[in-house]
């Protein structure tokens, strides 16, 4: 799945070694979903089945207008459905966009025994390259986010890949390509976070007081954020309220990258720190209950100079060839 | 719409929706079936501040990006859009200036109207129908001095070679202090005065605090320098009372001066490509292409037509612009039926017109059918027994059909109708034949949008096998039939013998050939037409449809253009595509503006008077005609101002919109003066007994619809989308599932008087049972269309049409397929 090759790595999965490129020229990219544009019309589901060659899983309404209940090896995006009634007695009906946030400490990555099988470019796209996957399913335990699935089948496990394949190529992802109403947005990692601050003012006037831009510090700030109108009601939305990457629970991380330079770290820490985790929104199967070793390397951070957003209209679908007015009659 | 403005199309357009200040959305559930377009919603919102209104029985997707939400009582629009006139009248929030210049309030009515017991002047209970002659103005002249001199006030016509009737009796008499208890103002204000806040909620079951929050809310876009966008679709249009629920928004939107104003508007979401092109080249029985009337009996020439059918010029200041060209119109669409056989000396073929002396619209089709009185039907991208109403009743209707002749890309409900679930396929006569024809993506052509904009097409796909477009078989369907009757001859052979067919295949005539053709040219040099005003009814030009003329000019397909500039920065874009007429981006644009050219808000002018034209969008007006001149604003109608009064033969329902309760329902009509059935609505024979009635087994109101996953019928064919809505379901409340004993997700039974369905329950917060007065507590259950036992995962009881009623509105007969009673259980 994932093109190594066409792609400057910045980590590999249980390899000490730093990332491979020399230049310093490389954009930090990121998709936002705005859930205050977001309709739940699932035009992103289908466009990530299309484009990323999924298989039709046939579904069962339960009760619900969610495709079904949860993500599965051949469903990497799915919208999430929660009715909620708010204190003022008016009815929320939440809709998010559930798929990879791309962590930009990934604790999928990081869990990952398997050297290569989860990689993490320059660009913060996080990548599972199934040819070096055991089937171990560290990274199922390793994410705050419940992402990842396994497949019985295949013995390997799927994610969201953020359409590597198109993005390496100066398309937008599929899922933003497909949004009607301008809510999946894509662009620099910079341009997102404007945008995000943008609009969180702006619902914060419509009357949203608890808007936030969510991009979570415990991971290192994610290369998929939202922009949340009820900030208060993260739970509701199925968003860890506090997410972390496990070994930054324990100051690892940060007590790491003040010891490095541009040497790298391999070590196996605690047992048992997967109990720590937090922000699961489901309990993770019991063989992920122990995890035996992390391998961390620290971050070049030098690499996270970005280049000057090439859009300047927060509202341009980056890369949309559709030109403003031409929507589809 | 047509009865309040003069048109029957969208008046904005959907990127024009980013100047709002403010959405009512009503009937309608954009976020959901028009997603694309509604983004202009939201970039309102976060640009503007707009703030989003939505008023529907479900909570949706519309409702869930919305800033105000209330639920109402399926089938009760009407009692809400006079509550909010009322409550727009009594608070004096209406657009003072406006209302004096753009509208018929200072118009005096005749003293032949009036309003009783819940019904108008006019009214036979035995025909079940209205005199409407006496919903009518007061004239200048008597009666009994009109005939003396009917043409001393004549206006001369203001372009190419248009006639100007006056009325006999000449024009209507006004009072410009709105004050003469005649005026429209002052008895409109006294029709709506029993809609009072109470009164409404105890009908719509909208709580009257959300009610009064909403009518203040959208009371503030009456102020000059605010506009807000009305928005519906078919949730307000398919009821016996839709027409009128249209007319009352209208009315509300030109009291508020919200119609021609960027920003503003009347917006009627059109459904799937390509309903509105389809409207306007009359799909319908009852126009002929460019919404000309159908000649009715006893119109006997030309003459008769012209005198009968177009608009009179009721005021000094009316353009009155359709019905003085109404003839240039006709004959140019005669000559491009008939070319050279449409004379001046054979009345241009006038006779070859049909002139229907009896309904036939779909139901009344369906039932000729079921009544043995039709043999054959060819449905056409068509689904009758999904699209309903009554599919037990149409799939008897089709059973007692000779032959059906079903064309469409895949098979549908039509074609498959002889083996649907309860249907013995050896009891079923009617031959069938199915031709599968192009998709949509498999040919060219252009699409109009719900904002009139026509936009040229191109062929994705090519058709795979041996797949025909149906204009090849339509070409074929008439070539062959021109050799029968040239070697058979027949009964009136003019008509299809003297059918002009000029085009280049004639087997397969190329689409650019008819849009070429639609368009319209000047017969003598060849020359593709540039603009309606050039149509003449001397033989010499031609177009078949008058709306289209600059669609495709010498300069060449103006459809297909794709130059998305924006220099007035108002998303009017005049070089993307084109929009009838004449490239008009908001319709009544002239209303935009004060009665001395000034936009009423600068920061979003529509057009303005620069002091020897008028600039901005194109002006749906005379281009250089000062505003000193007076002339008003809505060209398309005999007063040349909106109707808040539509006198008779606009509809024959009323000429103002009254509150009636839906044929099932499970109140009686709490107005005042009320009446509880619709005086007009028809009934078809033996249907009536087909109805539920209040107090009796069908205690639940359901209402039908569509949910964005899905396209109709046909995308139950596309297993991606099959896999994101699966299964056809019901929603309904928790109280109702708890008093039932229905869980989340189980199986329950749905049953009208009609039929019986049956799928998945989805018990949600987002139905929510309605408080009506004190203590009547009314459940609403919501039932989707999209499944049927065709494609996906087809199965018996699982179309929504199955439960609805078979009635049309007495105007246009749509059906009811919104608001009918039913009972639920569990399976």
């Amino acid at each position: 799945m994932a093109t190594e090759l066409a792609l400057n790595v910045r980590r590999r999965s249980a390899t000490p070694a730093s990332g491979t490129n020399i230049r310093r020229d490389h954009v930090e990219v990121s998709k936002l979903v705005d859930i205050d544009l977001c309709i739940g019309c699932k035009a992103c589901e289908i466009a990530c089945k299309e484009w990323n060659d999924l298989p039709v899983e046939p579904s069962v309404n339960t009760g619900s207008y969610q495709t079904r209940p949860d993500l599965t090896p051949a469903t990497w995006d799915l919208m999430i459905f929660n009715e909620v009634e708010r204190d003022s007695g008016d009815l929320a009906w939440l809709i998010k966009k559930d798929s990879c946030l791309h962590c930009e400490e990934p604790g999928c990555l990081l869990a990952c025994p398997a050297p290569g099988a989860v990689v993490q470019y320059d660009n913060g796209i996080v990548d599972f390259n199934q040819e070096n996957c055991i089937g171990c399913r560290y990274c199922i335990a390793g994410c705050p986010f419940d992402i990842p699935r396994f497949d019985e089948e295949t013995g390997k496990v799927y994610k969201c890949t953020m359409c590597v394949d198109r993005v390496s190529n100066g398309l937008e992802p599929a899922c933003v390509k497909s949004c009607p109403t301008g809510s999946i947005r894509f662009g620099t990692k910079e341009e997102m976070v404007a945008y995000g601050e943008a609009k969180v003012s702006k619902l914060k006037a419509r009357g949203f007081e608890h808007a936030m831009h969510y991009d979570p510090e415990g991971v290192g700030g994610v290369h998929m954020s939202y922009v949340v109108p009820h900030g208060d009601m993260l739970p509701d939305y199925e968003l860890p309220e506090d997410p972390k990457v496990p070994g930054a629970y324990f100051g690892t991380l940060s007590g790491l990258r003040k010891l490095g330079s541009a040497a790298t770290w391999a070590g196996a820490l605690a047992t048992g720190i997967f109990f720590l985790r937090t922000g699961r929104r489901r309990p993770p199967p019991e063989e992920e209950a122990v995890a035996e070793a992390y391998a961390l390397e620290e971050r070049d951070e030098a690499a996270a100079t970005t280049s000057e957003p090439p859009d300047a209209d927060p509202y341009g679908p980056a890369g949309d060839a559709t030109p403003e007015g031409g929507e589809p009659g | 719409m047509a009865a309040s403005f003069g048109r029957g199309a969208m008046t904005n357009h959907w990127k024009d929706f980013k100047n709002s200040d403010m959405f009512l959305v009503v009937g309608a559930n954009p976020a959901e079936a028009h997603p694309c377009g509604w983004r202009w919603a939201y970039r309102a919102r976060d640009e503007r501040g707009a703030k989003i209104i939505h008023v529907d029985p479900r909570y949706t997707r519309t409702s869930a990006t919305a800033d105000v939400y209330a639920p109402i009582r399926a089938g009760t629009d009407v009692a809400f859009f006079n509550g909010l006139i009322n409550y727009v009248l009594d608070n004096e929030l209406y657009h003072e200036e406006y209302v004096r210049q753009h509208t018929n309030a200072s118009f005096i009515v005749a003293e032949s109207f009036s309003f009783d017991e819940g019904v108008f002047s006019g009214y036979d209970e035995a025909v079940r129908g209205y005199d409407t002659s006496t919903w009518d103005y007061e004239y200048e002249k008597a009666a009994a001095e009109a005939g003396e001199d009917s043409t001393g006030d004549e206006r001369p016509p203001a372009t190419g070679s248009g006639e100007s009737a006056v009325d006999p009796r000449g024009f209507v008499r006004t009072d410009d202090t709105l004050q003469d208890p005649r005026s429209v103002f002052q008895l409109l204000k006294e029709h709506v005065s029993r809609y009072t806040p109470e009164v409404v909620s105890e009908i719509t079951g909208i709580p009257e605090e959300k009610f009064l929050e909403i009518a203040e809310l959208w009371g503030s876009t009456g102020a000059p320098d605010r506009v807000g966008a009305m928005v519906y679709a078919v949730g307000l249009t398919h009821h016996v009372t839709g027409l009128q629920m249209i007319r009352s928004l209208g009315m509300l939107q030109l009291l508020l001066g919200n119609v021609g104003r960027t920003g503003g508007g009347v917006n009627a979401e059109r459904g799937h490509a390509n309903i509105q092109g389809n409207t306007d080249n009359a799909i319908s029985w009852e126009i002929l292409p460019g919404y000309l009337g159908i000649p009715r009996p006893g119109m006997e020439t030309l003459d008769d037509y012209i005198e009968q059918v177009p608009a009179k010029q009721l005021a000094m200041n009316s353009l009155n612009f359709f019905g003085s060209r109404y003839r240039d119109f006709l004959v140019s669409l005669q000559k491009a039926f008939f070319g050279d056989a449409a004379t001046e000396a054979n009345d241009w073929a006038y006779d070859w017109i049909p002139k229907p002396a009896e309904n036939s619209s779909w139901l009344t089709a369906h039932n000729e059918a079921l009544q043995n009185r039709l043999q054959g039907l060819i449905a056409f991208g068509f689904h009758n027994p999904a699209v309903g109403p009554d599919t037990n009743r149409v799939l008897q209707s089709l059973s007692n059909l000779k032959w059906l002749v079903a064309m469409d890309p895949l098979p549908t409900a039509a074609s498959e109708f002889w083996r649907a679930p309860g249907v013995e396929p050896d009891q079923v006569d009617t031959e069938v034949f199915f031709l599968p024809c192009t998709h949509w993506i498999e040919k060219d052509g252009a699409f109009t949008n719900s904002g009139r904009w026509a936009q040229w097409k191109w062929k994705a796909l090519e058709p795979e096998g041996e797949i025909k477009d149906d204009h090849w078989v339509l070409a074929q369907l008439y070539l062959g039939l021109r050799d029968l009757y040239e070697e058979e001859d027949g009964a009136f052979p003019d008509p299809i013998l003297g059918l002009a067919w000029p085009y280049s295949d004639p087997g397969h005539p190329p689409l650019e050939e008819l849009a070429k053709e639609m368009n319209g040219r000047n017969i003598e040099t060849g020359e593709q037409l540039s603009t309606f005003a050039d149509l003449k009814s001397d033989g010499t030009t031609l177009s078949g449809n008058w709306i289209y003329a600059g669609s495709w000019t010498e300069e060449g397909n103006q459809m297909a253009r794709r130059n998305n500039d924006d220099p007035t920065g108002m998303g009017f874009h005049h070089e993307w595509a084109w929009s009838w007429p004449l490239n008009r981006r908001v319709l009544y644009n002239r209303a935009s503006a004060d009665e001395n050219g000034r936009p009423w808000d600068p920061r979003r002018p529509g057009i303005q008077w620069n002091g020897s034209l008028w600039v901005g969008d194109v002006p749906d007006f005379p281009p250089d005609e000062a505003p000193d001149v007076g002339t008003g604003a809505f060209i398309m109608t005999g007063e040349g101002v909106g109707r808040l009064f539509a006198p008779g033969g606009l509809t024959n329902d009323g000429p103002f919109p009254e509150h009636y309760e839906p044929t099932e329902a499970p109140v009686e009509n709490a107005v005042p003066q009320g009446r509880r059935e619709h005086p007009t609505a028809f009934f078809y024979d033996g249907a009536r007994e087909s109805f539920a009635p209040a107090g009796g087994d069908f205690p639940y109101v359901a209402t039908t619809y569509r949910i964005t996953e899905h396209e109709h019928y046909v995308t139950q064919h596309v297993p991606y989308l099959v896999e994101t809505q699966p299964d056809f379901f019901v929603e309904l409340d928790p109280d109702l599932a708890a008093e039932k004993g229905i869980a989340n997700g189980s199986q329950v039974r749905v049953r009208s008087m009609r039929g019986e369905v049956e799928g998945v329950a989805m018990v949600t917060k987002r139905m929510r049972p309605l408080r009506l007065g004190r203590s009547k507590i009314v459940h609403q259950i919501g039932i989707p269309v999209h499944w049927s036992y065709v494609g996906g995962k087809a199965r018996a009881k699982s179309n929504a049409n199955l439960l609805t009623p078979y009635i049309g509105d007495s105007n246009v007969r749509t059906p009811e397929f919104k608001g009918f009673l039913v009972d639920i259980e569990a399976v």
